[in-house]
């Protein structure tokens, strides 16, 4: 059975920069897949790629067998695929409860309710304009906006990225609570604890390509792969 | 006692005047400010209301039905007009003028000779036509009505921009177009709409004006200026600002001339200048300056 998601031999390009030189991964249904690797490697591009905000050069996208090719962003959301942006993406003259049910589409798993067990905090400030949000709030927000679309594929440009190490946690135990209800995840992820605790695959990307490709269980013996492309 | 009442008066006219502006402004503002499109044709389709509203009116004799099928008449040759020719102009301001400047000219020799150069003035409905005393004397109800119905449309797109999903849309357009997209927001047809709104509003408030201001080739052109005038002072995009600028041009446009009769083709654009010095992104813009 193929993958929930395919990317084969990727190529984009920034102007005249060749950022993704042929990236090929595939995230299996009810898998979380890591994308590791520097500043600059290509692991944003490949997400906007797949989501069509960036058009590739050369490749294909396949969702659950669908070449994504020539589809709009909106068309490729509503085809189950939700991007969690690095920028946290929220809309700052919306109340909390607008930006959730700005997104709401059709019925699913994900009800307002359910979304706010998960994450209390929203609740209470579910009357506060996007722009008052702290940044942890703001990631909570994003998550549950996201899955407000009730998405097949949850994709999450470094979550942790500039939050105290105790939201991180906690951001840490919803995406790992929500690996446990089979939500189907690709994660792009620069600590390496918070990657591999998570992650049943790791692509590691360094200059455009993939490097290095495993059970998150292998990278961690892998030093020569550590040092190379990631730094650690 | 004489002054009040000649003040009282004016002030009235100014109410409905601004009411007018305020229906024109508010869609010119914000397919201007959401769209992108500059659309100096709009008073065309305002135009085009009160011919129709004017047409229908003549023909049926029922000034509500006029009111009623005119802006979806004018709100069809709108989107047409936008899907076949203003929307592949975005991004580019200047040809969006020379366009749609363009379109004036178009709109103006259509008029003339579907209508001819006759000046027509349509029967306020039986309803709205008396007077009642107020000042020292009679004031046309019609044109509180003009009055009434600029101040429940402003009410009603405030709480649809605030209150429902479409405006929620909307504003998170505003705000972030590629996250909307990434969300499924299909924010293009949600402008879109926004589009159809204020194209309906410019053929509402065609109909409505033909009973007070005479309904001739050129009469688009005559309020093109002032509404832009509320656009710019208001803040493109902004419901707020135009409702703000359409008071503030609707007064200077009422009292100067009566006040200060030599300067009465000036009395707009130094209003505009004085708070251009102060403010240049208008009033109450879209995204406030940090």
């Amino acid at each position: 059975m193929p993958a929930l998601l395919e990317v084969e031999d990727l190529h984009a390009y920034y102007g005249e920069s060749h950022v993704l030189q042929g990236i090929s991964l595939a995230v299996p249904k009810g898998e979380v897949v890591a994308l590791m690797g520097r500043n600059g490697a290509g692991k944003t591009t490949t997400m906007r790629a797949i989501v069509g905000l960036v058009t590739p050069r050369r490749g294909a996208v396949r969702f659950a067998g669908r070449p994504l090719a020539g589809l709009r962003t909106y068309e490729i959301a509503q085809g189950g695929v939700a991007l969690v942006p690095e920028t946290r993406g929220i809309f700052p003259s919306l109340t909390v409860l607008e930006n959730l049910t700005v997104a709401a589409r059709g019925a699913g798993p994900w009800t307002l309710r359910r979304v706010f067990e998960t994450f209390p905090r929203l609740e209470q400030r579910r009357k506060n304009l996007g722009g008052q949000l702290s940044g942890g709030e703001q990631q909570m927000l994003s998550i549950a906006r996201a899955l407000m679309t009730h998405p097949e594929l949850l994709m999450l440009d470094e979550p942790g990225e500039g939050l105290a190490p105790i939201i991180v946690q906690d951001i840490h135990r919803i995406l790992a609570n929500l690996k446990d209800e089979g939500v189907t995840m690709l994660l792009v992820e620069k600590s390496f604890a918070f990657a591999t605790s998570l992650a049943d695959t790791v692509y590691v990307i360094g200059k455009g390509q993939v490097r290095w490709q495993g059970p998150a269980e292998g990278l961690k013996a892998a030093e020569d792969v550590k040092s190379t492309w990631l730094g650690v | 006692m004489e002054l009040v009442n000649f003040l009282g008066i004016q002030l009235l006219n100014a109410l409905w005047l601004s009411a007018l502006l305020f229906m024109l402004a508010v869609g010119l503002s914000v397919v201007f400010g959401l769209l992108d499109v500059l659309n100096l044709a709009h008073c065309t389709l305002y135009m085009i209301g009160a011919y129709i509203g004017f047409t229908i009116a003549n023909w049926l004799g029922s000034y509500w039905l006029a009111l009623a099928v005119a802006p979806v008449a004018v709100t069809v040759v709108g989107a047409v007009l936008y899907v076949a020719l203003l929307r592949r102009l975005r991004g580019n301001h200047l040809i969006q003028a020379l366009v749609t400047f363009g379109l004036l000219f178009v709109g103006y020799d259509a008029a003339r000779m579907i209508w001819g150069v006759d000046q027509f003035r349509m029967a306020e409905p039986a309803l709205l036509s008396g007077s009642f005393p107020v000042f020292g004397q009679g004031y046309p109800v019609y044109r509180l009505f003009v009055f009434a119905v600029g101040l429940v449309t402003a009410v009603a797109l405030y709480l649809g921009l605030e209150r429902t999903r479409l405006g929620a849309v909307v504003r998170a357009g505003v705000d972030d177009r590629e996250t909307a997209a990434v969300l499924g927001i299909n924010i293009d047809r949600a402008f879109f709409i926004v589009f159809c709104i204020g194209t309906a509003l410019a053929g509402f408030a065609g109909v409505l004006a033909a009973p007070i201001r005479t309904v001739e080739p050129g009469m688009d052109v005559e309020i093109l200026i002032p509404a832009l005038v509320v656009v710019v002072i208001g803040g493109p995009g902004s419901l707020k600002g135009a409702v703000l600028g359409a008071l503030i041009i609707g007064t200077a446009d009422t009292f100067g001339p009566v006040l200060l009769p030599e300067f009465s083709s000036f009395t707009m654009y130094a209003v505009m200048a004085a708070i251009l010095l102060v403010r240049p992104q208008g009033l109450l813009p879209v995204k406030p300056a940090h």
